[in-house]
């Protein structure tokens, strides 16, 4: 089936961004993320660590920019300067790479985003020429006024952040799928292939996850389900699910039953 | 400073502290009191003392 889609001009077969967090170590990172057909992996962007790291294996040797769309994120800010530095950072380290996953957070304890700097910083970086993709609550008025600023891809979350809880309020991504205008990727929350089916049935564009995958007893696995997941969420939303009755409907007809 | 630390370095260009550390030719970027300098830069860009540096590079994250 031929059903891509579009971020920032650009176009993807996988809907499934994953993130590199987490995992044992990069050889993992790289057998699990080439088993999830991902096509865009997130990066943090980190201090060098000095005088430690001569010969140190590099993240972008496994996971290369050449192969995959590199979507550096600003975890770890929890103010707009500090994440419109830090993708200043990320177009520099990436050679003038524009899109960027957005998130400014509130609090160590549930990494919500912070949204008065959230929107600050969307502003700021979309003027400076940034394609941002950005983390939110699933508030629609919310993921409104990002759409409409002019972010590229909105992320409400499921659930917080590598909580894996699913999908708590699939009627909010629902009533923000129903206005929007760019593609809308469930980003934070997926515990298990199930989450992320449910996400695409709702009719998400995608799904962000790294948790999920990354502390599953079997990553590489994982991985596998989780491809499946998203693509059997997205036909599923495709077929058009059938309608749902308080009672039962028999499936064999009734006519020429033995009596 | 260099990456929140105080950093002893007796050469000139960034490009001379990359190399004493090491790193240079990785995938990596700097910035000096808060601005970028670009790749293109590091080999000319004359570093004084004060100076606060950040050097970067991509790890894993979600």
């Amino acid at each position: 089936m031929n059903d891509q889609f579009t971020i920032a001009g650009k176009t993807y077969s996988s809907r499934l961004l994953i993130g590199t967090g987490k995992y044992k170590d990069f050889d993992e990172t790289r057998a699990a993320i080439e088993m999830s057909g991902a096509e865009i992996v997130t990066v943090a962007i980190r201090r060098t660590n000095i005088g430690q790291n001569a010969g140190e294996p590099n993240l972008l040797d496994y996971i290369p920019p050449e192969k995959y769309t590199i979507l550096p994120n600003t975890a770890g800010c929890y103010t707009a300067e500090d994440a419109v530095r830090c993708c200043k950072l990320a177009r520099e380290l990436l050679d003038g790479h524009e899109l960027v996953k957005l998130e400014v957070l509130g609090d160590q304890k549930t990494l919500y985003p912070n949204i008065v700097h959230t929107l600050k910083a969307a502003e700021t970086l979309i003027k400076d020429g940034f394609k941002v993709m950005v983390y939110t609550n699933d508030d629609p008025i919310v993921a409104k006024e990002l759409e409409q600023m002019g972010c590229v891809a909105v992320m409400p979350l499921g659930s917080l952040i590598g909580s894996g809880l699913g999908i708590l309020n699939p009627h909010n991504i629902r009533l923000i799928l129903e206005e929007a205008k760019v593609p809308i990727i469930v980003d934070a929350g997926v515990g298990t292939a199930s989450d992320a089916a449910i996400a695409m049935e709702l009719g998400c564009e995608g799904v962000l996850l790294n948790t999920a995958v990354a502390h599953a007893a079997n990553p590489v696995l994982m991985a596998s389900a989780m491809k499946k997941a998203i693509e059997a969420g997205r036909e599923s939303f495709l077929a058009g699910r059938m309608a749902k009755k308080a009672y039962a409907s028999a499936s064999s007809p009734l006519e020429g039953v033995i009596r | 400073m260099l990456n929140g630390e105080p950093y002893d370095f007796q050469g000139d260009t960034i490009r001379d502290l990359l190399l004493s550390l090491e790193i240079h030719g990785r995938r990596l970027a700097v910035e000096v009191n808060q601005e970028i300098v670009p790749k293109s830069e590091h080999d000319t860009f004359s570093l004084s003392e004060n100076d606060v540096l950040e050097i970067v590079h991509a790890i894993g994250g979600g």
